[in-house]
C-alpha cells in the first residue's frame, strides 16, 4: 500500500479571497475629495462633439454607410468620441495615477503587507478604471441623447461596451505602467492614443482608406472599440461585432495577466 | 515552556549574485522584543521583509506563527503590524483615513474600525490632527501615525524596521515610550536598528548582524559582559599626537581600539587604568570614562562602527 503525500488544497478564485474591492474603497475616499478631476474627463469628448461634430457636421451633412443606412455625420462620430474618452481615461487611470502610487508613493508596499496580493491590486485598479470609465460615458450618453444622436435603445447598452473598451485599454495600460521607469515614459502613451484616437475610424468610416490600410487599421484595438459602440448607438448590427468584442476581451485578459505578474515581480522582491 | 513566534534556519536571501542575508539562525519569542542590530546594509530590512513574507527567501527555513511565509503569507500578514523603513503612508488620505483604510484591507467591520481609530490616535498623540493630511505632519507624527497603522488590526506580532532613524531626540523618546507601552501589553516586538541606544533601551534580546550573518546573539547586558569590559577610556589627542602616544598605551587595558579621532581603552578598573596614563607619562587633550555600550560590543566583533 502506498502512502500518498499531503497535499495542500489551495483555495484559488474562492469568493473570500476576492479583496479587490477593498482598492475602489480606497480610491473612493480619495475621489470623494477631488471629484473634479473626474469633471474635466468628461468635458473633453463633450468639446469634441461640439466644435467636430456640430461645426464640421454641418459642412458634412449626412453619411451613408455601407449597409446602405444613412446616418448625420455627427450621430456617426459621436460613440467613437465616446469609446476614445473610455480609452484615454482608462489609459490615464492606469498609467499616470498609477505610476505614481507605484514609484513614488509605495503605497502598494504598505497594502501588501495587509491580506492583499499583488493580483487584487491588479484587478481593483483595473475595475477602478472600468468604473471612471463608464460614469463619462453615462454622461456622454445623455448629452449625445439630448442632442438626438442616440437612435436606438441598444444605446444603453454603449456602458457595458465602454467598460469592455475600458477593460481592454486598461489592462494593457497597467501593463506598460509597470515597465515604466520615468515620466518621459509617458510621451510614449500619448505617442500610442494619439494616432488611435486619429485613425481608428473615428472621424470617418473605415472605407475611405485603400484596402490595404483598412487591414492595418483593423489592428487598432480603438477600432473595434469605435466599431461596438456605432453598432449600439445607431443600432445596426452585423455579425462583426462579436469579433470586436472577442479582440477587446482577449486584449483585456492578455493585458491584466501581464500587469499581475510584472506586479507581483516588482512589489515581492 | 516559551513559545516561538518567529523561527529560522539557514534563512537565506540573495539578489542575483549578492548574497544580502547569508544562512542565519534565529528564534523570536512570545512576548519578548527582539532586536536586529548592524549598519546598513547588514540584511535587516531583508530579513524583515522576509518575516512580512513581501520577499520569497532564497534558501533555508522560516517559520512565523508556525506558518509558511511562501504559501501561508494571507494569514501571517493578517496577524502583524508593519512599520517599515521608509514611511509609506497614503498621501492621498487624511490622517484618520489612512488607518480607516488598512482596517479595510485588515477585512474589519467598519464600527469596530471607527473604535478603534478613536484609540489609536490617542494612543499615537493624533487625536487632534484626524482630519489633516499626511504631508503636514512633522517626522515624528508620520512615525507614530505609521505605527498606529500597523496597530489597526490589533496584532501579535509588530516589526519595526528602524523606526527613529531621522528624529530627533524628543521624537525619539517619544516612541520609544509608545513601544514601551506596547510591550507591556504583551505584544511582540521586532526592531532592526543602527542606533545601540535604541537597542539597549528596547530589545529584551538582540542578534548582532554584519554583512548578512550573525555575528552575536544576547540580551544587550550579556552581549556587553561578553565581548566588552565593564568601562571604556575614550582618550582624545592633541593635533597629531595619537600616534606617538598610542605606542604607549601598550598592556595598559583589556584591550584598546584606535580610530581616527580617538582611542577607547576598555577596562574593568578606569580608574587604575587613568593612573597608568599618568605614570607612563601619556596626556590626552581629554579623557572621557564611560560604560561600555553595544557600539562597543560591535566594534570588537566587526572591526568597524555602526555608524560612519
Amino acid at each position: 500500500m502506498s502512502v500518498s503525500a499531503p497535499t495542500r488544497i489551495t483555495p484559488v478564485g474562492k469568493m473570500s479571497d476576492f479583496r479587490a474591492q477593498r482598492i475602489w474603497e480606497r480610491n473612493l475616499l480619495v475621489y470623494r475629495r477631488i471629484w473634479k478631476v473626474i469633471f474635466t474627463g468628461f468635458f473633453e469628448p463633450v468639446f469634441y462633439l461640439l466644435s467636430i461634430g456640430i461645426g464640421i457636421g454641418a459642412l458634412v451633412g449626412d453619411l451613408t454607410l455601407p449597409g446602405g443606412h444613412i446616418v448625420s455625420y455627427t450621430a456617426f462620430m459621436a460613440p467613437a468620441l465616446m469609446a476614445t474618452s473610455a480609452m484615454n481615461g482608462a489609459v490615464m487611470e492606469t498609467t499616470f495615477n498609477i505610476f505614481f502610487k507605484l514609484r513614488f508613493g509605495n503605497v502598494y508596499q504598505g497594502m501588501l503587507t495587509t491580506p492583499l496580493q499583488p493580483r487584487d491590486i491588479a484587478i481593483g485598479e483595473i475595475g477602478w478604471a472600468l468604473f471612471r470609465g463608464s460614469l463619462y460615458t453615462g454622461v456622454f450618453l445623455l448629452v449625445m441623447w439630448v442632442m438626438g444622436l442616440v437612435e436606438s435603445w441598444w444605446a444603453l447598452m454603449t456602458i457595458p461596451g465602454a467598460v469592455l473598451i475600458g477593460f481592454a485599454f486598461g489592462s494593457v495600460g497597467l501593463a506598460a505602467c509597470t515597465f515604466m521607469r520615468s515620466w518621459q515614459d509617458f510621451d510614449l502613451v500619448s505617442l500610442a492614443t494619439m494616432p488611435l484616437f486619429l485613425f481608428s475610424a473615428t472621424f470617418f468610416p473605415i472605407d475611405v482608406y485603400p484596402p490595404a490600410i483598412q487591414v492595418l487599421v483593423q489592428f487598432s484595438p480603438l477600432y473595434h472599440g469605435v466599431e461596438l459602440l456605432r453598432s449600439l448607438t445607431l443600432g445596426i448590427f452585423d455579425p462583426s461585432i462579436l469579433g470586436h468584442i472577442a479582440y477587446l476581451v482577449v486584449m483585456g485578459l492578455i493585458g491584466a495577466t501581464i500587469a499581475s505578474r510584472r506586479l507581483d515581480g516588482l512589489l515581492r522582491k | 515552556m516559551t513559545e516561538n513566534l518567529v523561527e529560522a534556519r539557514g534563512l537565506t536571501k540573495t539578489f542575483g549574485s549578492f548574497t544580502a542575508v547569508d544562512s542565519i539562525d534565529f528564534d523570536i519569542r512570545k512576548g519578548e522584543a527582539f532586536g536586529f542590530l548592524g549598519p546598513n546594509g547588514a540584511g535587516k530590512t531583508s530579513t524583515m521583509r522576509m518575516i512580512t513574507t513581501v520577499s520569497p527567501i532564497t534558501d533555508g527555513k522560516l517559520t512565523v506563527f508556525g506558518m509558511d511565509p511562501t504559501t501561508e503569507g494571507r494569514d501571517i500578514r493578517r496577524r502583524i503590524g508593519v512599520v517599515p523603513q521608509e514611511d509609506n503612508l497614503d498621501l492621498e488620505l487624511t490622517v484618520a483615513e489612512n488607518l480607516y483604510v488598512y482596517g479595510r484591507y485588515h477585512d474589519m467591520p467598519r464600527a469596530t474600525i471607527r473604535e478603534r481609530i478613536d484609540e489609536l490616535l490617542e494612543f499615537a498623540q493624533l487625536t487632534d490632527r484626524r482630519k489633516n493630511t499626511v504631508e503636514s505632519l512633522s517626522g515624528g507624527m508620520k512615525r507614530r501615525l505609521t505605527i498606529a497603522r500597523a496597530l489597526i488590526n490589533d496584532p501579535d506580532l509588530v516589526i519595526l524596521d528602524e523606526p527613529t532613524t531621522g528624529l530627533d531626540p524628543q521624537a525619539r523618546h517619544l516612541l520609544w515610550e509608545r513601544l514601551y507601552r506596547l510591550k507591556r501589553q504583551g505584544v511582540t516586538l521586532i526592531i532592526t536598528t543602527h542606533y545601540m541606544d535604541e537597542a539597549e533601551q528596547l530589545c529584551d534580546r538582540l542578534v548582532v548582524m554584519d554583512q548578512g550573518k550573525i555575528a552575536a546573539e544576547g540580551s544587550p547586558s550579556e552581549l556587553i559582559n561578553r565581548y566588552s569590559t565593564r568601562e571604556v577610556l575614550e582618550l582624545r589627542f592633541a593635533e597629531g599626537e595619537q600616534d606617538e602616544a598610542v605606542l604607549r598605551l601598550d598592556g595598559l587595558a583589556d584591550s584598546s581600539e584606535v580610530l581616527a579621532d580617538r582611542v577607547l581603552l576598555y577596562t574593568n578598573d578606569a580608574e587604575s587604568t587613568q593612573r597608568g596614563l599618568h605614570e607612563r607619562g601619556v596626556h590626552p587633550e581629554q579623557v572621557l570614562v564611560r560604560r561600555s555600550t553595544l557600539e562597543d560590543v560591535f566594534l570588537k566583533l566587526t572591526g568597524r562602527r555602526l555608524i560612519d
